[in-house]
């Protein structure tokens, strides 16, 4: 009788601790939220939305500050175009290869190689975007800036592969081997049968991938801190130096900015800019896996 | 009754798994604008020999075959041999239905679209004759453009087929192709053979015996890999010459 009272006063603190750390993940999430809005509220006491929103030039750290968002939002959304413009045909494509051509043993090796890209520091494919990609680019393009959006967006490209490829290749994989059959059944191709039955089949699942893909490098930073130059710059000519939402972040966190300036709280309205961003993208994502599942 | 002729035959036809051997030595002629069916306890082969006639055995790695199948007098095993317009012309029905998850319309239109024809009108026609020919098009005339996820099991097995019948095939393999389905669904499927049976020859693996010896003209009875006897199914059900045949057909077998 006793044993067992102790043995269910053992089972409630399992229990608690449990709930506990769910509990931490959720706490820590929304107080994270909490002050990004708190702080940005602060900036919007001094400055206006229409101008935060519709300014066209982001100079906060002037004597003569604008706050206009609009150039790290064009800058971020050129980069991460960019990105996707590389990331994605050849993420589907690798996960068609890999899904549904590779045989057992090339899949065995190519997979754990390919994931390597995504654990290579950011930083390093930053340096790599400078040092490396931007001047072969000058090559064919004579007026590209030493630091621009195009070499940054290609590298990040690069490195978002893995995430696009794993994810589209692990919905292609659950595709189930009957479907094909009754594709080949109807004397399809195998090239028919990747892309006419296989991939429409997994679409919800690669819809994810692209927009994990997308989330990614719209909150990648260090490549763009490094590659893309650090000038708010109002443009979609990827050949210009721009600067992102992170890389506007990370700039003026690392200078000297005293705690409650205006210039402090640039940061958490740019924060929040990017919040809205990838929460609109994580919405899209839900949307779409709730809207499309598959029943084979 | 008119001398039959020879849709498929197979000559010392042995297949492996690995170092399994899943068929010895077949040795069949497949009569046209028949029903053969093909029966057996599970394991005995009768599903590979099926797979064997338009190669879809090997799309499973490690597999090996050997021998001779003629499709009209033609080796389908040769080298070289176009094995996507083989299985154009040799279509196949699987035990599950397995719809593509796209609408009705599409599921049909595949296999014409596969087949490189582009005009709209042409598809159109073909899906309808298609789905008139297996039975379902009065059930769906309404709803052709609503996913195919929706039928049930039984319509998904007859649209299956009606995606086969779209690319124009000469045979029709079915490897149990009521095996999920109710009773009454099946009986659609059955009269449904009878009335493809004018146009096309069938191949239907089967576990049930009442089904076999009601649908088909002709009969197999796979043992472990070997086809043990071949003849008219009224002979092979009435007058077995094997002993185990004989125990198979009756229920005793086991």
């Amino acid at each position: 009788m006793k044993r067992k009272l102790s043995s269910k006063i053992k089972e409630r603190v399992v229990e608690g601790i449990l709930l506990l750390s769910a509990l931490s993940s959720i706490l820590i999430t929304l107080s994270i939220v909490f002050i990004l809005f708190y702080e940005a509220l602060g900036f919007f006491k001094d400055v206006s939305l229409g101008e935060f929103l519709t300014g066209r030039q982001w100079t906060p750290l002037f004597a003569q500050p604008k706050f206009g968002i609009l150039p790290l939002v064009s800058g971020t959304l050129l980069v991460t175009g960019i990105a996707v413009l590389v990331a994605l045909p050849v993420g589907l494509i690798v996960a068609v290869y890999l899904s549904e051509y590779a045989p057992h043993k090339v899949r065995e090796i190519a997979k754990p190689i390919l994931e390597l890209l995504a654990a290579v520091p950011t930083v390093v494919y930053g340096y790599f975007a400078l040092l490396f990609l931007t001047p072969i680019l000058q090559n064919f393009i004579p007026q590209l800036s030493g630091f621009n959006a195009l070499s940054p967006g290609i590298i990040m490209g690069v490195m978002i592969i893995p995430y696009v490829s794993s994810v589209s290749e692990d919905a292609m994989k659950a595709v189930p081997m009957h479907i094909r059959e009754g594709s080949y059944a109807t004397g399809a191709t195998k090239f028919q049968t990747a892309f006419k039955v296989v991939i429409p089949s997994a679409f919800s699942g690669i819809a994810a991938a692209f927009i994990i893909g997308i989330s990614r490098a719209i909150g990648e930073t260090m490549v763009v801190a490094i590659a893309a130059g650090m000038m708010p710059n109002l443009t979609l000519n990827p050949i210009e130096p721009i600067q992102t939402l992170t890389a506007y972040i990370v700039g003026v966190s690392l200078g000297d900015v005293p705690h409650g300036t205006i210039e402090y709280k640039t940061i958490f309205a740019a924060g929040i800019t990017l919040f809205f961003m990838t929460l609109f993208l994580n919405i899209l994502g839900f949307w779409f896996r709730k809207r499309i599942r598959e029943v084979y | 009754m008119q001398e039959l002729n020879t849709k498929i035959e197979a000559r010392g036809l042995n297949f492996y798994y690995g170092s399994v051997q899943a068929l010895k030595n077949i040795n069949i002629h497949i009569k046209e604008r028949q029903i053969t069916a093909l029966i057996g306890p599970s394991g005995c082969g009768k599903s590979t020999f099926l797979r064997a006639l338009n190669r879809t055995n090997e799309l499973i790695p490690h597999t090996r075959t050997e021998g001779s199948v003629m499709l009209d007098g033609e080796e389908i095993y040769r080298p070289g041999l176009d094995v996507v317009g083989l299985r154009q012309r040799v279509g196949m029905v699987f035990q599950r239905p397995n719809p593509f998850p796209k609408s009705i319309y599409e599921n049909v239109a595949f296999g014409p679209k596969v087949l490189g024809i582009y005009s709209r009108r042409e598809i159109e026609e073909k899906v309808e004759k298609s789905l008139k020919a297996a039975a379902l098009w009065s059930e769906v005339a309404d709803r052709l453009h609503t996913s195919a996820l929706n039928l049930t099991l039984g319509q998904q097995q007859r649209l299956c087929i009606a995606r086969v019948l779209a690319v124009e095939p000469e045979v029709i393999l079915m490897d149990e192709p009521c095996s999920a389905l109710d009773p009454i669904a099946t009986l659609k499927i059955e009269e449904l053979m009878q009335e493809l049976k004018k146009r096309y020859t069938i191949v239907i693996v089967t576990h049930n015996m009442q089904q076999a010896a009601r649908t088909s003209d002709w009969a197999g009875f796979f043992l472990l890999g070997e086809l043990l006897e071949y003849g008219p199914t009224a002979d092979l059900f009435t007058r077995p010459k094997d002993k185990r045949t004989e125990n198979y057909v009756t229920g005793r077998y086991g």
